[in-house]
């Protein structure tokens, strides 16, 4: 009996841990199966090549590009603003910070990232714009730079978090050595500690790079909502997650195109994070067979 | 050979960049500090005032100095309570699995794999899962249901990940001991295991919950309509059984759609109500997390193995 009730538990404790596994199925199981119509109407080659995104117009053009063009560059600003800032951060923490003060300054700076987005999308709109707006004269109201800029400052402590931890776990004997022969901090903290923490490094980048794809909020507010073909980060444009924004507020019936377009766009962005995930599983690979 | 001179005049040039580069480190923490703390005060010094409990008890209305959140905060109160209730046995139960059940063979490996994996995958991709999968496969409507399942997978990967450090801490003693005591696998975890973690996973549960509360692009897609004014079904009724659950399947709206729709207007009076909103969304995430980080550094100085 008792034996009997130890296995009921174990698989419905087993059933759960498998759930987690059937959600990725899920979303990459109702993306495809609703992105599949949308094919029929267009050919691969329009979505590709395109230059217009305009699928709830009478005239409608079914072409990614000017959706891809906004993620990339409000991508690339927010990466712009992450990287250097959390990467210096965390050596600042891991090699010049006492541990007590370290305990303090980390959970705090991680509130940055659990501020709400849509609370970022408000300070982007009424707060970095205006202020931008004073230095470039002819910045457009709704800017792709401000809403990436302030990505890139919410992502700040996934990079500096993760990166001090990967720094933080370098076996300390390391650092002694290179101090013995007479190296600096500084000098010890980038030619010993961040070589050797490359790896979680890598991967505190890829989960700051996933965040500024996949963030919605900011863009939907801050960039104005419109499909631009354009890499210039003062004008207004569209990522792909703005667009499903845009379209998800409007009365959209199931089945119809529109409703289809923003499958195909969740599907275009989950295999961009994915290439970006694999891209630094990769170089983490790579990496670690030198060593 | 290098005279001393050099020797010294190198030493203390490499001090120097050292001092430098101590300072950039400096700067780089209070600039992220700053513009957390602009932010806060930014938004305060917009929203606090509006804030009266009018402002709690009123609906949404077309007038800005009229409207309020009353719809929104029943609404994510709602939405909160059926993600939680979704979230946190499945999160536990998988937690459990994986740390003290789960061999080393490729079930386990993909399943590890695959909780890495979800953290990474953009939240908006889950309001597109659940639009089609509950809102039309499963006909749940645009209902508090759909919304708090969502969250609740949005979510699940936070307190699976938190459980497995609450319960990876405790020393194997504690389990031979229960085991030497003649208690099976599950007695031991009924009552030790579950206990002794229960202040990590409680960590866990707030921070997911904080993190839902907030999130705003899920719902959207899941056609969160943007105007509601009215409030759901009550829970309890004067008919028997008295309690009833038709309100899981009303139509909602939630604080950060709400701040979402007065933000999306032209007219600065809506700004001001998005500010107050705001505030109020920012000083719940921010106590909630604030609650997490006490609780954190309360469990692990209590808790000396």
């Amino acid at each position: 009996m008792r034996r009997l009730k130890e296995r009921v538990i174990e698989t419905v404790l087993f059933l759960a841990a498998a759930s987690s596994v059937l959600v990725t199925i899920g979303i990459v199981g109702i993306l495809v199966v609703e992105s599949i119509p949308f094919f029929e109407h267009v050919t691969l080659k329009e979505f590709l090549t395109d230059t217009e995104w305009t699928p709830l117009f009478e005239n409608a053009r079914y072409g990614i590009l000017p959706l891809l063009s906004g993620t990339f560059l409000t991508t690339v600003i927010a990466l712009l603003v992450a990287i250097p800032l959390g990467t210096v951060t965390a050596a600042f923490l891991s090699e010049y910070v006492r541990p007590a003060w370290r305990e303090v300054l980390k959970p705090i700076l991680e509130l940055l990232a659990a501020v709400p987005t849509v609370v970022y999308g408000y300070f982007a709109l009424l707060f970095v714009t205006p202020l931008l707006q004073k230095i470039i004269p002819d910045l457009s109201g709704f800017n792709v730079l401000s809403a990436g800029i302030v990505i890139g400052m919410m992502i700040v402590p996934y990079v500096s978090s993760l990166s001090e931890d990967a720094m933080g776990a370098v076996p300390s004997h390391l650092r002694e050595a290179s101090f013995a022969v007479g190296a600096s901090r500084m000098q010890t903290s980038f030619r010993v500690v961040i070589p050797a923490a490359f790896s979680g490094i890598t991967s505190a980048y890829i989960l700051g790079i996933s965040r500024a794809l996949g963030e919605t909020m900011v863009v939907a507010i801050a960039a104005g909502m419109q499909p631009n073909l354009t890499l210039n980060p003062t004008e207004p444009a569209a990522t792909i997650t703005a667009f499903i924004v845009q379209v998800s507020l409007g009365d959209l019936p199931h089945g119809s195109i529109g409703y289809q377009s923003i499958y195909v766009a969740g599907l275009s962005l989950l295999v961009l994070t994915l290439c970006f995930n694999i891209f630094g599983l990769w170089l983490r690979k790579k990496f670690q067979e030198k060593e | 050979m290098e005279s001393q001179q050099d020797i010294l005049a190198n030493i203390k040039r490499r001090q120097f960049w050292d001092f430098v580069f101590a300072l950039t480190g400096l700067m780089s923490l209070l600039f992220a500090l700053i513009t957390l703390i602009t932010l806060i005060v930014d938004l305060s010094l917009t929203g606090v005032p509006r804030i009266t409990l009018d402002f709690f008890t009123s609906f949404p209305s077309r007038f800005a100095g009229k409207a309020g959140i009353l719809s929104a905060w029943v609404g994510s109160f709602c939405v909160m309570i059926t993600t939680a209730f979704c979230a946190i046995p499945l999160g536990v139960a998988a937690g459990v699995y994986l740390e003290e059940y789960s061999k080393k063979n490729w079930v386990s490996q993909i399943i590890e794999l695959n909780i890495i994996n979800l953290a990474g995958i953009p939240s908006i991709t889950y309001g597109l899962m659940a639009l089609g999968l509950f809102v039309y496969q499963l006909k749940l409507g645009q209902s508090i249901l759909t919304a708090g399942l969502t969250l609740g997978l949005l979510v699940l990967p936070i307190i699976i990940v938190t459980t497995r450090e609450a319960i990876r801490a405790i020393p194997n003693a504690i389990r031979e001991a229960s085991y030497a005591m003649g208690a099976s696998k599950w007695q031991t975890i009924r009552h030790h295991i579950l206990p002794y973690s229960s202040g990590g996973i409680m960590t866990g549960v707030i921070i997911s919950l904080s993190r839902a509360i907030g999130e705003t692009a899920p719902l959207i897609t899941i056609g969160a309509l943007t105007f509601i004014a009215f409030l759901p079904t009550a829970p309890i009724s004067d008919v028997p059984p008295f309690i009833n659950l038709k309100w899981l399947m009303d139509p909602f709206t939630v604080m950060p759609i709400q701040m979402f729709n007065w933000l999306s207007r032209p007219q600065a009076e809506f700004h001001v109500n998005a500010a107050a909103t705001g505030v109020i969304l920012l000083m719940m995430t921010l106590i909630m997390n604030g609650g997490a980080i006490y609780l954190r550094s309360r469990f692990r100085k209590k808790m000396k193995w």
